[in-house]
């Protein structure tokens, strides 16, 4: 068990200048495994998730303490390589934020900024990650138009294809689906059953039904505390918590 | 704490499960009694009854599939949609095995008496603790009462093999006139056996909706 | 009731606003015709291609066109990187904090410092302190300091107009701040940060005050031939025209041709800061 772990914190705590937002966080995450986080909103879910790819670096007042350790790294060590940090570990966002850029520039750009010019290889990794993305068959003969000119769903879809084009181990999802109708969401929750099997995913959603649909494990969080993280199955028929039972089943929130 | 008009439906699913459970718990006493009288008028009662419980089976089932659909539950909702499912349907099978017994009864009433084995009463009188047992744990979402209705079954299968063993040593192979209403005796044990069986369905769902232990197929742990 | 009393109110209020329309429009329309009435007699080939002669009531303005030309491209040489450069660190480097946010409103102050403060301030860090002398030089220098802050606030509104998630979606594909910056914003900034820019030039070309003690000539009977020389400029062409020369009266017409000039130049330069902006915009669409 000990050894498919790819992500460990230890006690982490997340403070927003004098505001705490996360308090001693453990977990442990399975490799090759959907980990999807749910609470109610302001509980610090995105807090943590934007905290494994260093994310929160870009709010001047963050300050954390603890560790979080992806492959045996202490990733909030100062002396961590930040960039390669996030190559490793990939980003999907709420809303879909394709550049304004072709289809094919997009996918490329991650390429482009680690200064891979090779076509050939550019073109060959960018088939690669649109089929990734179960995009592919929709766009191969729309790669120079605008990305702006796909739909929603399809907009999100090439987002992960370009997350996917730097090879991270690591997907991070934030609301992957939220602004998504339910044929996108539907894809969307497919395309993360088949990237389960090459890549870990953490899937933060305030739709609890997907994450009992895509997810393996489940954690809970409230108030920025981590209040149960469960197997799915067991976390969506028989919550060991009262708080994440009254959560679950909508009682509050 | 959210208010919930979810709440409120899933109340409407509970009345309607206790009142599907004391429509079959009425039929097995009615039943029950209409073979203890020779009562035929009573027997053709639980007959005729028979198709209000089958409708109200299904009116349970839809609303039940109507709240999954809609409302998509969760943990404990989801723990009880499902098993009111289950149990509505082990509540009906009861009631058809009371109509089984009342057909019996109704035969039975026909023919001369023969003299009564001193086992039938008491097997019914244990389907009947049985069924009230399971049904009280529901309504109470009892843990230990649906254990002790698990604990009294391997009794009711006792009961019965007792009851064959009897018909078949002192009527069957003494008088083959008897056979007819031996083999109708016969079957009433062996309906109240299953009828017993249900009780203990329902009990094991209700562990399993109070718990979330599934406790199915192994029983050890509860019979210690 | 009400309803009918807020139609009443809102037809009023619609009403007002056009009036202010029209009133506005009508001032632009009265100021354009006035100087086209007066001044279109002056406008020749000669008159855009001749030096001014006989005590500047005949001949041209074309050393005013040119010097003109040169300091606003002097200006430009130093306030554009500057400008832009200051920006980008205001908005995507510096922590925002009391001290920047001090800087910034300093700098949206000096945008409103009246122009002749920026003059007699080149003067003294210019023309005397760094011994540059009257000239061009020191002129589009002073310009510069004049446009700094309008190219400053204009570029940095172009930078905000960036959503977050063009950095946010850069920076988690492992690209540095500066690539996230370089590839992923400035592209997208450039066309307004160089809407700013030309309207702030366009202001600096149509300037007299920062120049007047700074560089530029009454009369020169040569072309500037390098950074030290001074120049003549048409806003202070006019300015001697419509002012200052000995015969008002006879060379108005010639004040009005340098007006029409002057606001010729400054709308070209307008519409090529819209065009530039449509085609940047465009591009970026594609």
């Amino acid at each position: 068990m000990e050894k498919n772990i790819i992500i460990k914190t230890k006690n982490f705590n997340f403070y927003y200048g004098d505001v705490k937002a996360l308090t001693d966080v453990n977990i442990k995450i399975e490799k090759n495994s959907v980990t999807g986080i749910i609470g109610p909103s302001g509980c610090g879910k995105s807090t943590f998730l934007r905290s494994l790819n260093l994310m929160n670096n870009l709010i001047l007042s963050a300050r954390y303490e603890g560790q979080i350790i992806i492959d045996g790294e202490d990733i909030l060590h100062k002396d961590i390589d930040v960039v390669a940090l996030r190559r490793r570990v990939g980003m999907v966002f709420q809303k879909s934020n394709p550049f304004p850029k072709t289809v094919f520039e997009n996918v490329a750009y991650g390429l482009k900024i680690n200064g891979i010019t090779n076509r050939d290889f550019i073109d060959q990794k960018i088939e690669e990650s649109l089929k990734g993305a179960a995009l592919w068959e929709e766009v191969k003969d729309r790669l120079n138009v605008s990305a702006f000119d796909l739909s929603g769903g399809q907009q999100q879809r090439l987002c992960i294809a370009r997350a996917l084009a730097v090879e991270p181990e690591i997907l991070l999802m934030d609301e992957p689906a939220s602004a998504l109708d339910p044929t996108a969401t539907l894809k969307i929750e497919e395309l993360i059953q088949e990237l389960k099997k090459k890549y870990t995913i953490i899937i933060v959603t305030h739709n609890m039904q997907q994450a009992a649909r895509v997810s393996d494990y489940t954690a809970f969080f409230m108030m920025g505390k981590l209040v149960e993280y469960n197997k799915t199955n067991i976390m969506f028929t028989n919550p060991e918590n009262k708080i994440t039972e009254d959560y679950i089943t909508g009682r509050f929130g | 704490m959210i208010e919930r008009h979810f709440d409120e439906e899933l109340q409407k699913l509970n009345s309607k499960l206790l009142k599907m459970a004391s429509l079959s718990e009425e039929s097995i006493y009615l039943a029950i009694e209409a073979l203890k009288n020779r009562n035929k008028e009573l027997a053709q009662n639980v007959i005729d009854n028979d198709i209000k419980i089958d409708e109200f089976e299904l009116e349970i089932e839809d609303y039940s599939i109507e709240l999954l659909a809609k409302r998509q539950p969760l943990a404990s909702d989801l723990r009880f949609i499902a098993t009111g499912m289950r149990i509505n349907s082990e509540l009906e099978r009861i009631a058809d095995l009371s109509v089984n017994i009342a057909h019996r009864a109704r035969d039975l009433s026909k023919e001369p008496a023969l003299k009564v084995l001193v086992h039938i009463p008491m097997l019914s009188d244990l389907a009947i603790k049985m069924v009230k047992g399971s049904i009280d744990s529901f309504v109470n979402r009892d843990l230990d009462a649906a254990k002790n209705v698990i604990k009294l079954d391997s009794e009711a299968n006792n009961l019965r093999t007792e009851i064959h063993k009897k018909l078949v040593e002192e009527y069957m192979t003494k008088d083959v006139t008897t056979i007819p209403r031996s083999l109708s005796l016969f079957l009433v044990a062996q309906h109240l056996e299953r009828m017993c069986d249900h009780a203990k369905y329902i009990a094991e769902d209700v562990i399993y909706l109070v718990s979330a232990k599934n406790v199915k197929h192994k029983h050890e742990e509860i019979l210690k | 009731m009400t309803n009918r009393r807020n139609n009443i109110t809102e037809k009023i209020g619609f009403g007002i606003l056009t009036l202010c329309l029209i009133v506005v429009v009508l001032i632009i329309v009265v100021i354009f015709t006035n100087i086209i009435i007066n001044g279109h007699s002056a406008i020749s080939w000669d008159f855009i291609t001749k030096a001014p002669t006989d005590g500047m009531t005949k001949g041209g303005i074309m050393p005013a066109i040119i010097g003109t030309f040169f300091v606003t491209v002097i200006t430009a040489i130093f306030s554009i990187p500057l400008g832009m450069g200051c920006a980008i660190y205001l908005n995507e480097y510096a922590t925002q904090n009391m001290f920047t946010r001090l800087i910034r409103i300093s700098i949206r102050n000096l945008a409103g410092v009246p122009s002749i403060v920026y003059g007699l301030f080149g003067v003294m860090l210019f023309v005397e302190f760094m011994h540059l002398g009257t000239c061009i030089l020191a002129s589009g220098l002073t310009l510069s300091l004049m446009t700094l802050p309008m190219m400053i606030t204009a570029s940095e509104e172009a930078l905000k107009n960036i959503p977050m998630s063009f950095r946010e979606g850069s920076l988690a594909l492992g690209a540095t701040k500066w690539q996230a910056i370089r590839t992923n914003v400035l592209p997208y900034a450039i066309p307004g940060m160089l809407t700013g820019t030309i309207l702030g030039l366009s202001r600096a070309a149509g300037e007299t005050a920062p120049i007047l003690f700074t560089g530029v000539a009454f009369y020169l009977p040569y072309l500037p031939k390098g950074l030290f020389d001074q120049f003549m400029a048409l806003p202070y062409h006019l300015y001697i025209m419509a002012t200052q020369h000995h015969d008002i009266t006879l060379v108005r017409p010639l004040a009005y041709g340098t007006a029409m000039v002057l606001i010729v130049l400054v709308f070209m330069m307008n519409l090529g800061a819209i065009i530039l902006r449509y085609r940047l915009r465009k591009n970026r669409k594609e």
